[in-house]
């Protein structure tokens, strides 16, 4: 899956890759797929509890090239 | 000799008795009476030891009335932890069945590392409010080598409390309950073979926990046997401290309902004032819950940060996050509900808090969130 737009959130402790998944969900268009590339163990919860609490869709984990964790959120409003 | 040095000047409101209640004035004044009377060694014969062993056997008596089981079902251990261990462990060591505990995704710390330590696991998820699902835990306690069930009545973190007791296990897969959150705040459930509980999350003194053993119950100790007056536990009993943790009990238990009732009605302000916070996730059960604790998890903010910027405030907060290095991992308890788990605070109520103090915190989340926040551009 080829998403809109990728985040690189490698190295960043939490909460930070939600912020930043916060800031950019404007850049991609409503239905387009944002994914955010985090290797903080939180990122596995929050970003699910943020589209959650921000009604955004969570499509799901794979990874980047690098083994690094990549989730995907579809932007729906 | 130097003294404690004040860290902050301010007073601060102590809400976190989640972790610690303050020791209950029943407990300081028995406490006191105690060590004069309490200190020589209850196994002996002489006059010191008799004085000694009557004050243990009182304090077994209190606590066994205090929460309505048998006398000599009763032990004091040198903390929770050590009674959940040796509680559910025992359990695991006399069962004929196998080694598997099944065990909710949120059991506190102390019961997943007994697991790891000497039995395998089979864990049972937990709905948004923490809940376990009950066909599920039934389903996995009929499995073959499932030697014990291990089930909190309440969460520590949340303070979702459990349907324990009303589960339909199978007659020989015994029931081991984690009280620690709850002993003396909520009567104990129904249906447990053995229940562990933490003297200091109730008034008493840190360094007692209190091991249930149902008669019956087939339980043997774990761990390395002692020639103490009680053989289910290990080591010099803590004589004075057993009877102080035992009028604290016994004060809390009579105290509960009205105390019950007003940090419920506390708790409730709390939680509507924080919900109407922006992007603020109130967490765990609304109404079937600990009646002193409340958890919410607020966006875009460190867990350290919050409770630091309470703390200049005035107010001590707990946290179940871990946003300060990259390699800890969050609250298992949080996680497992799907909560936020950044950014999290737990208020849990002292038996004294005044209405003033809770209004004060109230009055404090908007501008704690607000300054947080105004970095983030969010």
């Amino acid at each position: 899956m080829t998403p809109a737009l990728e985040l690189d959130c490698r190295g960043l402790p939490c909460p930070r890759p939600v912020i930043e998944l916060a800031r950019h969900l404007g850049d991609v268009a409503v239905g387009e797929t944002l994914a955010v590339v985090a290797d903080d163990p939180a990122a596995r919860h929050d970003v699910p509890a943020w589209c959650r609490m921000r009604s955004q869709r969570y499509d799901g984990e794979d990874a980047a090239a690098d083994g690094v964790p990549r989730y995907l959120v579809t932007r729906l409003s | 000799m130097h003294g404690v040095t004040n860290a902050a000047a301010a007073p601060t409101t102590y809400l976190d008795a989640a972790s610690s209640e303050p020791l209950h004035p029943a407990a300081r004044e028995a406490l006191l009476a105690a060590l004069d009377r309490g200190w020589a060694d209850p196994r002996r014969l002489h006059s010191p030891a008799r004085s000694a062993r009557l004050i243990l056997d009182n304090a077994r008596e209190a606590v066994a009335e205090a929460l309505g089981v048998r006398r000599d079902e009763v032990s004091f251990t040198s903390s929770g932890t050590d009674a959940v261990h040796r509680g559910l462990l025992g359990l695991v060591a006399s069962s004929r069945r196998g080694r598997v505990v099944v065990h909710s995704r949120v059991e506190h710390s102390a019961v997943l590392r007994a697991v790891e330590w000497g039995a395998e696991a089979d864990v049972v998820e937990v709905d948004g409010s923490g809940r376990v699902y009950d066909g599920d835990l039934v389903e996995h306690a009929i499995g073959p080598d499932v030697a014990a069930v291990a089930l909190q009545t309440a969460n520590h973190e949340v303070g979702t409390i459990q349907d324990v007791g009303r589960f339909e296990l199978p007659n020989d897969v015994p029931l081991f309950t984690d009280a620690c959150a709850s002993m003396g705040r909520l009567p104990l459930p129904e249906g447990w073979a053995v229940a562990a509980g933490s003297a200091h999350k109730w008034g008493g003194p840190a360094g007692v926990g209190v091991l249930l053993v149902r008669k019956g119950a087939r339980w043997r100790n774990p761990f390395p046997a002692d020639d103490r007056v009680d053989d289910r536990v290990a080591g010099y009993e803590n004589v004075p401290a057993a009877l102080a943790a035992a009028a604290a009990l016994q004060a809390v238990v009579a105290e509960r309902d009205a105390v019950n009732a007003r940090q419920h009605a506390l708790v409730d302000r709390v939680r509507a004032a924080v919900a109407r916070v922006p992007d603020v996730d109130v967490v765990g059960d609304p109404v079937d819950r600990l009646p002193h604790l409340l958890t919410f998890s607020v966006l875009y903010v460190d867990g350290e940060a919050v409770v630091d910027a309470f703390n200049r405030r005035g107010f001590a907060v707990a946290s179940g996050s871990a946003c300060t290095s990259s390699t800890l991992e969050p609250s298992h308890v949080l996680a497992a509900m799907g909560a936020l788990t950044h950014g999290n605070v737990r208020l849990a109520l002292t038996r004294d808090v005044t209405e003033e103090q809770v209004e004060a915190f109230v009055a404090a989340v908007p501008e704690v969130v607000a300054e947080l926040r105004s970095g983030t551009g969010l």
